[in-house]
């Protein structure tokens, strides 16, 4: 019975951390701004075949009698040089990327995070100088350099590209939580904890990683952006994703060729890059400043 | 006697990375479906020849006698023969690299003393419309990608006005400066060649802007954030108290502590310029590394590709250990520190 009680205060005090967190993230307009955006931009990409005008021009289409149009009322963002409106392609490009982005993280995060853990709460033995050893091997190296050679050993392809972003973004998340992790050690939670008998397990991921869960939202939802911005990167040299597929570095590269005349093919992909990394930025920073967390 | 130490340390740890670094390219580089020997002779030479050359590569032994071998050859400057331009790499590299880091040299100056001096006037003039303004340029900068920055410059300086050249190092014309140091404006000012000076300096300006705007205002960013931080300060208060001229406050006491955070993220801004090299050099043609590295992925050079990701790898350990020593300058805390843990 008090256990219950005590449980159910420990459950409304969470719900009043999140109101506040809220609360503090609500009052800053540009964090608003960003949650909107990036709203309206997955709502885009997940309904894609749905509300894009021409959902034809997705893929392999090709209509030459409209081709290369201008923006009109007809084609928003005008057509390519096959006659496929960019509009749409920018739709199905979002998708692609958020996509992306989401995969990524949801291969490095639990590797990144838990190698942190590890590292960080068994510091001074061989574990934590094995796992942070080799995390500065591959920090030694630009993450873009890293992914593109990784990517150009591989065959080019969406999925190779995100593995190779993945190889080069792991040890940033590793490095962050050991940094949190040798520092919460010491402290008395932990003591407890390991007193009263309670497993490894039980200690690493219910009493020290809750700890790390604000910098780590914080990262992720930063990272989104710079994954995209990577991956918009290796599509631009033509290791990403391949045509027809629709990709907005890809996009940017093959309408650039047909600059300064036809620069509808190539500007409104570049917007969209920038609005979706913006929207991430701003609601990155957003909830950071709604956390509390350093940045990471 | 201190920072000997300390860099001394510093040192022996990037050996270590540099080793393990040389262990991560290789075996990226040997994860590679396919035949290194096949592809180095084409699809048509006899099978006895392929089989030769992979006797002479040491394709048949185990993976850590390949490392041997491929590590005891690049100790020794050779890096084998590029599949590309079917000379030798390491003769490539020296060919390539100066103008690699010249590119990285302007840009990186541009993007420090450009970016600390938004930051500084952006923190001084905190909420005013000047604060506003650099913020919001500096969130363009960040979100957009360095390859769109630079197609945006060909278009408006290239195309639009014709003012600035948008390929290569040098317009073809030019008598280029006799070759001292590589680095084409350097030679050019020894040698007095002044209009090869300007000349190659006008092709430089705007590969190395597209390639600095986004760590530029990474870097505004941090300085603002910084310095808005520590004016709050007692310290400050203090200052004010005492009647101390507020240039002085900002220049003698504020700037210093509040360019820590800058100067140790620099390190990282100049990765993502190192990276963002790849793509740029590709746009101007620039006769870089990063275009002969790029080039050489694209077409699955693997000598090339191996032994130019080492060179920046090289490059990008130096430029931290200089901005280590830069923030180990500045914050005593750190030197002090590193003493102490010994």
């Amino acid at each position: 019975m008090q256990k219950d009680s005590s449980r159910q205060e420990g459950l409304s005090r969470k719900w009043e951390d999140i109101r506040r967190s809220w609360y503090k993230f609500s009052r800053n307009p540009l964090s608003i701004m960003g949650l909107v955006v990036i709203c309206i931009i997955m709502f885009l990409a997940i309904f894609a075949p749905f509300v894009s005008p021409y959902p034809e021009s997705a893929s392999k289409f090709i209509n030459f009698y409209e081709a290369s149009q201008p923006p009109s009322s007809t084609y928003l963002c005008g057509t390519d040089v096959f006659g496929r409106d960019i509009l749409t392609r920018i739709f199905f490009g979002c998708r692609f990327s958020l996509m992306m982005g989401a995969t990524v993280l949801a291969l490095i995060v639990p590797v990144g995070v838990a190698l942190g853990l590890i590292a960080g709460y068994y510091r001074g033995s061989w574990l934590d100088t094995v796992i942070m050893r080799i995390t500065d091997i591959f920090i030694a190296l630009p993450p873009l350099i890293l992914a593109l050679a990784v990517c150009s050993v591989l065959t080019p392809g969406i999925f190779h590209a995100m593995l190779a972003i993945s190889v080069a973004w792991w040890p940033w998340y590793t490095r962050m939580v050991y940094g949190i992790a040798s520092s919460l050690k010491g402290e008395f939670f932990v003591q407890a904890a390991e007193v009263t008998g309670a497993s490894r397990t039980h200690i690493l991921f219910r009493e020290i990683l809750s700890n790390c869960v604000a910098p780590i939202f914080t990262k992720m939802s930063l990272d989104m952006g710079w994954v995209i911005l990577i991956g918009a990167s290796l599509s631009f040299v033509g290791l990403g994703a391949q045509p027809p597929t629709a990709d907005l570095g890809s996009m940017v590269a093959d309408g650039s060729k047909y600059l300064p005349d036809q620069w509808w093919i190539s500007v409104f992909p570049a917007f969209a890059i920038m609005l979706i990394v913006l929207g991430f930025n701003l609601l990155g920073d957003g909830v950071r400043d709604a956390l509390g967390a350093e940045r990471g | 006697m201190r920072t000997i130490k300390f860099i001394a340390k510093r040192l022996a740890y990037s050996v270590f990375v540099l080793i393990g670094l040389s262990i991560l390219i290789f075996i990226i580089a040997r994860v590679m479906p396919g035949h290194p020997a096949r592809m180095a002779l084409g699809a048509r030479a006899p099978e006895w020849a392929v089989e030769r050359l992979r006797e002479e590569m040491h394709l048949n032994e185990p993976l850590y006698a390949q490392y041997y071998y491929w590590i005891k050859d690049a100790l020794h400057g050779d890096f084998g023969m590029s599949l590309v331009t079917r000379r030798s790499v390491a003769h490539d590299i020296k060919e390539f690299f100066p103008a690699s880091l010249e590119l990285a040299l302007y840009a990186g100056i541009f993007m420090g003393i450009v970016g600390i001096t938004l930051g500084a006037i952006s923190g001084w003039y905190a909420n005013t419309w000047v604060d506003n303004l650099v913020r919001m340029l500096s969130y363009i900068g960040i979100v957009t990608p360095s390859f769109v920055f630079a197609i945006f410059f060909v278009l408006l300086f290239g195309y639009v006005l014709e003012i600035f050249p948008t390929i290569g190092k040098l317009t073809p014309g030019v008598v280029p400066p006799p070759l001292i140091t590589r680095i084409t404006t350097l030679d050019a000012l020894i040698t007095g060649h002044f209009t090869a000076f300007f000349d190659a300096l006008k092709h430089l300006l705007l590969p190395a802007i597209s390639l600095a705007m986004g760590p530029l205002s990474q870097e505004a960013r941090i300085t603002r954030a910084s310095l808005v931080d520590n004016v709050q300060k007692d310290y400050v208060a203090s200052e004010r108290s005492c009647g101390i001229p507020e240039q002085t406050i900002m220049f003698k006491y504020l700037l210093k502590p509040s360019l820590i955070p800058t100067v140790s993220i620099y390190g990282l801004d100049f990765a993502s310029l190192l990276g963002n090299a790849f793509l740029i050099e590709l746009i101007f043609n620039w006769p870089g590394l990063s275009r002969y590295g790029m080039n050489a992925m694209l077409q699955k050079d693997l000598n090339a590709m191996t032994a130019v990701i080492l060179v920046f790898g090289l490059v990008f350990i130096i430029v931290n250990i200089i901005v280590d020593l830069a923030v180990g300058y500045l914050d005593p805390r750190i030197r002090l520190g590193a003493e102490r843990t010994q």
